[in-house]
């Protein structure tokens, strides 16, 4: 005797019309499975989405997502730890892609002094051109004009930095720094221009000046503290950043932005695991419902199971087909909590402004306006999370189903 | 017992899988939310100690325009009689005077600009807790004495040790030239390397000599014990102030980004308590209108014999306050069990050090148990599963008794 065998369809067919038995009990279901997916999805693209912002406000400020500096820089950033300009095969390396931009610049602590007021900052002896390439954005400048070439005998100061300093466009400010052999240097010179940036931070800190200028106040000749290179692409920096550490050499200390800023590291691997951890746990309060749903499901289905039972059908299958309905009630709560997620974030992508708390997102390092940026990635993690952990759920109550036994089953009122 | 109790207790374990689900989704949520509503208290607290312990203080006396341009020349006259008499008046200990200006330091080797801060060697080791964090050599101890205590890597940017000098160079409060050599006498490792780049501390009596302070700072820095005797403390001072151009900040004031990064968090936390809440509250409409649902002809019957749809209502509202306060209690308990314990141990999270040196604190974090953060999430997942329990007793009130009866 051949024993029946339903086909996949049968199956389906039985999940499908088994679901919309109670179609009240499947529908609060769905809308709940609905709103959990798409709570998933809005959290974790608000948090990638500050992230990003922060990784990338971090990158335009570090600049670069790779830095080549002389071993020592780093922990002792003076003009003594400087390196020389690329040339030859390193140059030939940042001319090509994926390099979009670089910048070999002079980055030196150094005094301000206006006639009011004096400040620590941060020297920057740069080439504009290379700056623009790199990030900087001309249209910061809100008064004067940017430097106009590495041999440009003005200053660029930030707007906060020249409010501090009492001073302005025109004023002429003097800055000292010291040079390789620790004599102090200084050196009068006029405010070309004010930038403004998205942290205040930075617009007291970076004082823009044209780099032969500083190089020869302070005796480099052609040396520079950093060459910083950019990708355009923060995520894919590990496939280019080997042939750019091969060609600056073992002597210099080439380091992608992983390694220079540890802050922006830890908040990328935060973003990471706290998106699952807020999955798993809005899953978990969704995971009492849905056992509720099948449990109660099967409970009032027990004759019915019997019945099926006595006629052939193995327990295999009954287990099956208890959780086919729960991979439909998923999948269709899926499908519709997505996509009401991309309707409710595409709009958004363009930003939300939270300048009210502004100031506090500032000491973490982010700007006034939150761009939720939807990833593919967290979209199939939500997808998986709610696929593997809801079948992992329904296999009890679907285990139980096939457990009865045919006469009891049958003979329960 | 009333009947109706009694009904509504054995209604609810006629389906004791059901139930416990039921009680099971609000016993996690309630334990979820007590737990993260502790750690959110426990980690804003030690935000707030964190970032005000380092310098700033809970209160300072500024002259009303130092906040917003901190300029040499807006100083607080007589800043240390001024802090005796207000240690005098609020028999609070932790009041320091503290004037702050900017220099370039050199050592043989090198020179950084940087914020010289001028502190009273006997206050400011009780309004801050760097003087404690001196590693090398000792904290300042003789006001008047040319002697600097510096940031471990300051110090070693400056390639300097105890006992080596430093010189500054700055301006005045006249805008005259200033200039000092100080030997440096300590060196602070707070751990937190901006702070450790950055700091320097001189006697206030030497730095009002090289600053051409007079007997003038910038601020007078005051330390409470408790957050809640700021705002009374504030109000007492003020009325202390010899004049209108001083004036009295609170650290809200002074740290703005603090207050604005605490509202923050507790914003997106909050949305997403809301999603928790509302989950479970669909878990409960489910098993409420499921099982008001198969009971339609035993409502039917009951009915019939004279019960009053309001009184059927009453009931399926019963039966949802009994599980629910089940998932209180039981969440509760489960919950303050498991805050309490790592309250007292404190638990750490992998990737979060980084994140929290910016506000000065260390990779622990002690979730803080209060009646609020214990019974504040259970209570509103208890309103929320009463809400949900609404629209299934609604449905009995239009209840037709014959109809129902045949229902199957």
């Amino acid at each position: 005797m051949s024993e029946y065998q339903p086909s996949a369809r049968i199956l389906f067919t039985l999940a499908w019309r088994n679901l919309w038995r109670n179609y009240r009990r499947t529908l609060i279901m769905l809308v709940a499975i609905v709103i959990g997916v798409w709570a998933m999805i809005l959290f974790s693209s608000l948090m990638s989405g500050m992230v990003d912002e922060m990784v990338r406000g971090g990158l335009r400020t570090l600049p670069g997502e790779i830095q080549i500096h002389h071993p020592q820089y780093r922990d002792d950033p003076s003009v003594a730890n400087s390196i020389h300009a690329p040339q030859s095969h390193l140059l030939s390396q940042l001319n090509q892609a994926p390099v979009t931009g670089w910048a070999s610049r002079i980055k030196v602590p150094a005094m301000i002094s206006s006639e009011r007021d004096n400040r620590g900052i941060q020297l920057l002896g740069v080439d504009p051109a290379q700056e623009i390439s790199l990030g900087f954005d001309p249209a910061d400048i809100v008064e004067g004009r940017f430097l106009e070439g590495p041999d440009d005998k003005g200053l660029v100061i930030g707007r906060k930095l020249a409010e501090r300093l009492e001073t302005g466009l025109g004023k002429r400010v003097v800055i000292m720094s010291q040079d390789p052999d620790n004599n102090v240097a200084d050196r009068g010179i006029r405010v070309v221009g004010i930038y403004k940036a998205r942290l205040q931070a930075t617009e007291e800190m970076n004082v823009y000046a044209g780099r032969e200028v500083i190089q020869k106040m302070l005796k480099l000749e052609d040396h520079v503290s950093e060459i910083a290179i950019t990708g355009g692409n923060f995520r894919k920096v590990v496939d280019w950043w080997p042939s750019i550490e091969q060609a600056a050499g073992p002597e210099l200390e080439t380091l992608p932005w992983m390694a220079l800023d540890g802050y922006l590291e830890s908040m990328m691997e935060m973003q990471t695991s706290y998106n699952i951890v807020i999955m798993v746990v809005i899953f978990l309060a969704l995971s009492f419902g849905l056992v509720n749903t099948l449990v109660m499901a099967v409970f009032e289905r027990v004759r019915e199971i019997g019945l099926m039972m006595a006629l052939g059908m193995r327990p295999a299958w009954i287990m099956y087909q208890v959780l086919l309905e729960s991979l439909i009630l998923l999948g269709l709560g899926l499908v519709v909590g997505n996509a009401l997620a991309v309707a409710t974030i595409l709009p958004l992508e363009g930003g939300i402004d939270i300048s009210a708390v502004a100031e506090g997102l500032e000491m973490a390092g982010m700007g006034a306006t939150l761009y939720p940026s939807l990833q593919i990635s967290d979209m199939l993690m939500s997808t998986a999370v709610v696929l593997v952990l809801g079948l992992l759920a329904s296999l009890l109550p679907a285990w139980r189903a096939s457990r009865y036994n045919p006469i009891q089953a049958l003979a329960r009122t | 017992m009333s009947v109706t109790l009694r009904l509504a207790w054995r209604n609810l374990w006629r389906h004791g899988r059901r139930t416990w689900l039921t009680v099971g989704a609000m016993v996690f949520c309630n334990a979820l939310l007590v737990f993260m509503i502790s750690t959110q208290f426990g980690s804003y607290a030690m935000m707030i100690d964190g970032t005000l312990g380092v310098l700033t203080g809970h209160l300072q006396v500024q002259e009303q325009r130092y906040n917003d341009e901190p300029r040499m020349r807006y100083t607080v006259p007589r800043a240390t009689e001024l802090a005796q008499t207000l240690r005098e008046s609020s028999g609070l200990a932790a009041i320091a005077a503290r004037g702050s200006a900017f220099a370039l330091a050199s050592s043989e080797d090198r020179s950084f600009g940087i914020q010289i801060l001028g502190v009273q060697p006997t206050s400011e080791p009780l309004v801050s807790n760097l003087p404690g964090l001196v590693k090398q050599g000792r904290y300042l101890d003789n006001n008047n004495a040319a002697e600097i205590v510096v940031g471990s890597v300051l110090a070693r940017n400056l390639k300097i040790g105890v006992g080596d000098e430093i010189t500054f160079l700055g301006s005045g409060r006249d805008d005259s030239f200033a200039a000092g050599i100080a030997t440096v006498v300590g060196i602070i490792n707070s751990g937190m390397t901006n702070l450790d780049r950055s700091i320097a501390e001189i006697p206030l009596g030497y730095f009002q000599s090289i600053f051409a302070m007079d007997d003038d700072a910038h601020s007078i820095v005051i330390k409470v014990d408790d957050l809640d005797d700021v705002a009374p403390l504030k109000q007492a001072v003020q009325s202390q102030l010899p004049g209108p151009e001083l004036t009295v900040l609170d650290w809200d004031q002074l740290q703005p980004g603090l207050r604005q990064a605490i509202q923050a968090d507790m914003f997106s936390a909050f949305i997403m308590y809301a999603v928790l809440i509302v989950l479970v509250a669909f878990s409960v409409l489910n098993t409420q209108l499921m099982s008001v649902l198969e009971r339609t002809r035993e409502f039917g019957v009951m009915t019939a014999l004279g019960v009053r749809p309001a009184q059927l209502g009453r009931l399926v509202l019963l039966e949802t306050a009994i599980m629910s306060l089940l998932g209180l209690l039981l969440g509760c308990l489960l919950g303050g069990l498991l805050t309490a314990y790592l309250g007292s141990v404190g638990f750490s999270l992998d990737g979060m050090k980084e994140a929290m040196e910016r506000y000065n604190m260390d990779g622990r974090i002690y979730p803080q148990l209060s009646l609020i953060s214990l019974l504040g999430g259970p209570a509103i997942v208890f309103i929320g599963g009463m809400l949900a329990a609404v629209y299934p007793a609604l449905r009995l009130q239009t209840l037709q008794p014959v109809a129902a009866m045949r229902a199957v």
